[in-house]
């Protein structure tokens, strides 16, 4: 598939999945992916804590919008920004004529309490806020892409979920508008998309699954390709005895080495194999199609590590095939 | 030595709360110490939380629900499972508390109520630890293990005792129930502003619920109150260890750094850091020198092997780098490395292996 048309699918890209998975880094492997394509991005964190800023080597991120990468040449450039749901509460309650009140209802915890009385209400401003953030990025023809980096998968369900509830529970009034307007955001594949982050081991495998089914049975989203993180890449080779390699190489071991090549080799051997056999799981259980992400043995995620793994992102995307992606449940 | 030190944890404390940030393998940890306990002849029992049922994958069992299911196998103690289910144990709570069965049945009855019990956000931290403290006060149990819930706020479970008392003071909350107490007078016009806002802001028919809600639940506060309390106490209590589990790649070790920071802050310490997911070293050799090698003889079999083990080497030494800070943060606390392991945990084989790795290595 053609680059520009995999990140113009949808402006908004949802990137969920168990903790631990590497959400973060396929956000900002999204992002570069998209940036090196010409585009720009806006990747959304929404716990106020994030592997980011280590990532780009830049101070942690804020509420408000800061570079992560400018835009250069061809390049587009990548920013970031925190969007907790306190910080979008004060917002929202600024915007409907309580901001006055807004500064004491924090000091006495009243705050507190209004989110607390009503459930989901939350998870529905910081959606409220992507919806808002997306719909002056179609009048401002920018950024191109929004990625927003969600909570771990037993909260995404219910953070997407959020949406539907609210609008259910509450006939009336801005929050219903707000609710109701975050679920057309969510139902409508040509603006969002979810892209389901695993590792290539079974409980996060049958995690992802069971996040793939409730999301498109209970929020109606549309899920784009998944996303399968920290593959061993296949070292062809290793299954050589190395005493015979080192003879045919005309070299000799040190003591002991022969026995480590052995276990290290098999080590690779046994945890690619399991590998494999998760992917062929995956696939079968949930057909969408995946992007593989390779494992790093060489260093922590930095700039060069996010390009390296774009290009495998780029390089996986170009064999997509050209369609529009279908819904998991219709080949259910 | 530290996996002695882990031994005499297991054997000695009352409580143990596994924290840690999500996809480390808590879960499988706190099973794994549960199945120990009741292995060395102690009535064990863990408590996980519900979404992902991973309880269940770790055990191999189906429908654990959220009453203890014992579990059978080769115990000289007991060794039993729950699966928190937040909305039963919150009505639990509420039939206790209530006075008679029909304020009961108001309450969890009410639309407002049985949204927040279910979902909302800081109540199944709360409902976790009420959990631990039925289970605790029963006194059938030696030993409650808690894997904590994968929180957005880390450590939302400690507070969460403080938080629902903190709400059921709050000055707000005594105007809401004001009427049926005839003080309506008391009522200051920055309190009906602020109401009159939220009203418009949420639309009246939620806020009706939730008033409703709060009348219904008068004269309960203080038993609530009194048992967050209870809580609170156990969770001070010098039987109860707090275990921190960990995988040692930078973002999760950064992460464990925060959760001892502010486990230590509550004067909450670490008993011992278990560190899931290590690579295994091969050898003492550096990994500088096998990279070397592997260049030398770069399009050979030999060749690659060598870049095989230069890999490997390479993550265990950064591994090993991550940790060293956070096994200073949390000395004396013995750490506790367990390698990744040949195939996921689900089944109680797989919990022994586990063990093996904790309390012999």
């Amino acid at each position: 598939m053609d680059h520009g048309r995999f990140f113009g699918a949808s402006r908004v890209v949802i990137v969920a999945g168990k903790g631990g998975v590497g959400k973060t880094t396929v956000s900002a492997v999204m992002a570069r992916a998209a940036a090196r394509t010409g585009l720009s991005s806006l990747i959304v964190e929404v716990e106020g804590k994030s592997g980011l800023a280590s990532m780009f080597d830049v101070r942690p991120l804020a509420y408000d919008e800061m570079d992560l990468a400018e835009a250069d040449g061809t390049t587009g450039a990548i920013r970031a920004r925190t969007l907790t749901p306190d910080d979008a509460l004060l917002e929202y309650l600024r915007e409907h004529g309580l901001g006055r009140l807004s500064k004491r209802l924090v000091s006495s915890g009243a705050l507190d309490m209004v989110a607390t009385a009503i459930p989901g209400i939350r998870d529905i401003l910081v959606l409220g806020k992507v919806k808002q953030l997306e719909r002056a990025a179609r009048t401002d023809h920018e950024p191109d892409l929004i990625v927003l980096d969600a909570p771990a998968a037993g909260h995404a369900i219910t953070f997407l979920q959020s949406a539907r509830a609210l609008a259910d529970a509450v006939k009336v009034g801005p929050i219903n508008a707000q609710a109701t307007d975050v679920l057309e955001l969510l139902t409508d594949p040509s603006r969002c998309q979810v892209v389901l982050v695993t590792l290539p081991e079974e409980t996060p495998v049958n995690e992802l699954v069971d996040t793939a089914f409730s999301l498109e049975d209970r929020v109606g989203v549309s899920l784009g390709p998944v996303v399968v993180n920290g593959l061993y890449p296949t070292r062809p080779g290793i299954d050589a005895d190395p005493r015979a390699a080192a003879d045919e190489a005309g070299t000799s071991l040190r003591p002991g080495e022969a026995e480590q090549l052995t276990e290290a080799a098999e080590f690779r051997r046994h945890r690619t194999d399991l590998q494999a056999e998760q992917l062929e799981r995956l696939a079968q259980r949930l057909p969408l199609p995946q992007l593989r992400l390779p494992y790093l043995f060489e260093a922590d995620l930095g700039l060069a590590e996010l390009d390296a793994l774009a290009d495998e992102l780029l390089a996986g995307i170009d064999a997509l095939p050209d369609l529009e992606p279908t819904a998991a449940s219709k080949d259910r | 030595m530290s996996s002695e030190a882990l031994v005499e944890l297991v054997g000695s404390s009352e409580i143990i709360i596994c924290c840690g940030s999500g996809g480390v393998g808590k879960t499988t940890v706190a099973a794994a110490l549960a199945q120990h306990a009741a292995r060395t002849g102690r009535r064990a029992v863990v408590v996980t939380i519900d979404p992902a049922k991973r309880l269940a994958d770790a055990l191999g069992l189906e429908g654990i629900g959220n009453e203890p299911v014992r579990i059978e196998g080769d115990f000289d103690g007991e060794l039993w499972a729950v699966m928190l289910d937040t909305k039963s144990t919150f009505d639990a709570i509420v039939t206790r508390y209530a006075a008679d069965g029909d304020q009961a049945e108001r309450i969890l009855g009410n639309r407002f109520y049985r949204n927040i019990s279910g979902a909302l956000s800081g109540t199944q931290e709360y409902m976790a630890m009420e959990k631990l403290y039925e289970l605790r006060s029963e006194g059938h149990f030696d030993l409650v293990v808690v894997d904590t819930p994968p929180t957005r706020h880390a450590l939302d479970f400690i507070d969460a005792p403080r938080r629902l008392t903190r709400f059921l003071d709050h000055r707000l909350y005594r105007v809401i129930t004001a009427p049926t107490r005839g003080v309506m007078k008391a009522v200051n016009a920055a309190a009906q502003t602020f109401i009159r806002g939220v009203s418009r802001v949420v639309g009246s028919d939620v806020f009706d619920d939730a008033i409703a809600f709060f009348q219904a639940f008068d004269g309960m506060e203080e038993g609530f109150k009194e048992r967050a309390r209870h809580v609170l106490d156990l969770l001070n209590d010098r039987h109860t260890a707090f275990v921190l589990v960990a995988s040692p790649r930078r973002d999760t070790v950064e992460e464990a750094r925060f959760f001892a920071d502010k486990l230590g802050e509550s004067g909450l310490p670490v008993r011992a850091l278990i560190v899931n997911r290590m690579h295994p070293r091969f050898g003492s050799g550096r990994p500088e020198a096998h990279r070397e090698r592997a260049h030398t003889l770069a399009g050979t079999p030999l060749g690659e092997l060598y870049a095989n083990l230069a890999d490997f080497t390479l993550v265990a030494a950064r591994e090993e780098e991550h940790l060293e800070g956070l096994a200073d943060q949390v000395a004396p606390a013995p750490v506790v490395r367990v390698p990744f392991l040949r195939s996921d945990v689900h089944d109680l084989a797989g919990l022994d292996e586990v063990g093996t790795h904790l309390f012999a290595g």
